[in-house]
């Protein structure tokens, strides 16, 4: 009886583990796999949802970098995003993750304090509120007035629109902080402490012994907030609509437009595959790089 | 040397409180701005003080427009984000079970592929899904938003219960196999009782996700009679049309509200299910 057991085949166990992972199975080629397919399909046609695609070859790709400013308007848009953002987010987290690196007292009660906007993130209604607080009777004019200063309205100036959605997504920095938080709690106390006898001030500490231990959980918050920054929708959505002139006109709002108001799903494919490549290449960008300035302690060094 | 640390602890707290005031500030100032009297919310706009409470906001607020209430909103957000927890549970138990303890053939290549799947941008994947949807007849349903979340919609989950599981010792599998378990009864009896906590991050997230969530809904659903919280709050705002400030502003507190008492009572789990996938990993 357990000798059979044992020999259990390889088929059954095959078995076994394809029903186990079937879920998944299933949504991957259905979900996944076949609409990525689809949409490689799409992209080289001209589709409107109600009559049948027409093949028209690689035009949407040409006319999208030949003749649609909009859609370098949305690049720049993104890029601008993505490369403000991302840096100042997780200099911010880092940051506070290092100030409550500590023991003292209430510590836990802050961190969770400093949370909380993070959990709300994409909600529609931070969204609205960002919208009135940034507005040119909102609270920020308000406070800069005692000041002295005269304020204009945030979030229609051409100026400042992006801005102000910048700092939005940089006032959510909670899941990225959390993280830095665990990698620091995992950084042996003895390094400093030898540091300290051999001198080292606290700046050095921080370049030579944080940053360096601290690399692995850097280089994944990285890979994660910038594919969320490509992909940021909600907050031109609904705060500035893409406006004022294009200029918070983010590229999943301008595939959404192409998608789902003008409905040229073959367009708006194109674009989704411009998106991919582009995600791509900035995730292969990290990896590669990664190999220099990514620690890992268990490989012995660099 | 103990009066400069003292010093310290206090220059400590006091920045640490400033600018916790500052994160939260805008938050605050929705709950002030919902009980304000109409006048008084852009007059004096910085200020968290109304002047009178006016609770009546909430009342009229939730009364919503036309014959669309807030009730309709909130019950269809409750009902697709019990649907999406409980087939977020369901699904991303069994495959990390499948993934973690069951050496199939292809395991690692499919492992790959879920893992690549995690950084696979939405939108590639939402305009072929909303055709698929379109020709099977499930536009302006619950099912787009509701079906994904059973067959292992979001592979972070997927992955966060197999970093978990990960974690449990083989030897309890073992033990149950020679007193003749099944794979299955392994799963259920043994591995399932003991991913409580990891389970509860899960449901958790996926609760703040479906609840939050704004483009899925805002693509899929045409009906205002099926509309979600997130769509119902965008329509009672739409700058373009709004008059009532005031019981907007109580229904975007009224919308955030059950996140907030979530993370009230289930912070615990929050905060290790976050750092639990990427630092061990």
């Amino acid at each position: 009886m357990k000798k059979k057991k044992q020999l259990r085949s390889q088929r059954s166990i095959d078995i076994t583990g394809f029903t186990f992972i079937a879920p998944w199975l299933i949504g991957f080629l259905g979900f996944i796999v076949g609409p990525m397919i689809a949409s490689l399909y799409f992209s080289f046609t001209n589709y409107d949802l109600l009559s049948a695609p027409s093949w028209i070859g690689f035009e949407n790709y040409i006319t999208m970098f030949t003749e649609d400013a909009r859609f370098i308007q949305a690049l720049k848009v993104t890029f601008i995003f993505v490369f403000g953002s991302v840096p100042l987010k997780l200099a911010f987290a880092l940051f506070v993750a290092m100030l409550f690196n500590t023991r003292r007292k209430g510590v836990g009660l802050y961190r969770t304090l400093y949370y909380v906007p993070s959990i709300l993130g994409g909600s529609v209604a931070v969204a609205v509120v960002w919208r009135e607080l940034f507005g040119r009777e909102g609270a920020l004019n308000d406070v800069l007035a005692i000041f002295g200063i005269e304020g204009t309205s945030w979030v229609t100036s051409p100026d400042f629109a992006l801005s102000t959605l910048i700092l939005l997504v940089v006032w959510q920095f909670g899941s990225p902080m959390l993280i830095f938080l665990a990698g620091l709690k995992a950084i042996p106390n003895e390094l400093y402490e030898a540091a300290a006898v051999d001198g080292a001030s606290p700046f050095l500490q921080f370049i030579k012994i944080t940053l360096p231990m601290l690399s692995p959980v850097i280089f994944f918050n990285l890979v994660m907030q910038t594919i969320q920054g490509f992909m940021a929708f909600t907050q031109s959505f609904l705060i500035t609509n893409g406006g004022p002139m294009d200029r918070t006109l983010f590229y999943a709002v301008y595939l959404y437009e192409k998608a789902f108001a003008h409905f040229d799903m073959g367009y708006a494919s194109a674009l989704a595959w411009i998106l991919l490549l582009i995600c791509a290449l900035f995730t292969a960008l990290i990896f590669k790089s990664a190999q220099s300035w990514v620690y890992y302690e268990s490989e012995g060094g660099k | 040397m103990r009066n400069k640390s003292a010093q310290k602890t206090i220059i400590y707290h006091g920045a640490i409180i400033l600018l916790g005031f500052l994160m939260i500030y805008p938050i605050l100032w929705t709950i002030a701005s919902s009980l304000k009297p109409e006048d008084e919310i852009f007059r004096n706009a910085a200020s968290l003080l109304p002047s009178e409470l006016k609770w009546g906001n909430y009342l009229q607020g939730w009364e919503g427009f036309g014959d669309l209430s807030f009730s309709t909103f909130f019950i269809n957000s409750t009902f697709v984000t019990t649907m999406v927890v409980i087939g977020t549970i369901f699904s991303s138990t069994l495959v990390a079970f499948g993934f973690a303890r069951v050496k199939f053939r292809f395991r690692t290549p499919l492992f790959v592929c879920m893992i690549v799947t995690l950084m696979l941008p939405q939108q590639v994947t939402l305009i072929p899904q909303y055709i698929l949807f379109h020709n099977l007849g499930w536009v302006n349903t619950y099912l787009p938003l509701i079906v994904p979340a059973f067959i292992g919609g979001i592979p972070f989950f997927i992955f966060l219960m197999i970093q978990f599981i990960r974690g449990i010792p083989r030897e309890l599998d073992e033990a149950a196999y020679i007193d003749g378990a099944s794979t299955f009864g392994i799963f259920w009896r043994i591995i399932l009782p003991l991913t409580t906590p990891a389970l509860a991050t899960v449901a958790i997230f996926s609760f703040y996700w479906t609840w939050d969530d704004f483009m899925t809904p805002l693509v899929y659903l045409n009906d205002t009679k099926l509309y979600t919280v997130a769509l119902g709050l965008q329509l009672f705002s739409d700058p373009s049309s709004l008059s009532a400030w005031g019981p907007m502003f109580a229904m975007s507190v009224a919308s955030i509200l059950p996140q907030l008492l979530v993370f009230l009572f289930f912070q615990k789990y929050l905060v290790e299910g976050i750092t639990a996938g990427s630092v061990k990993g």
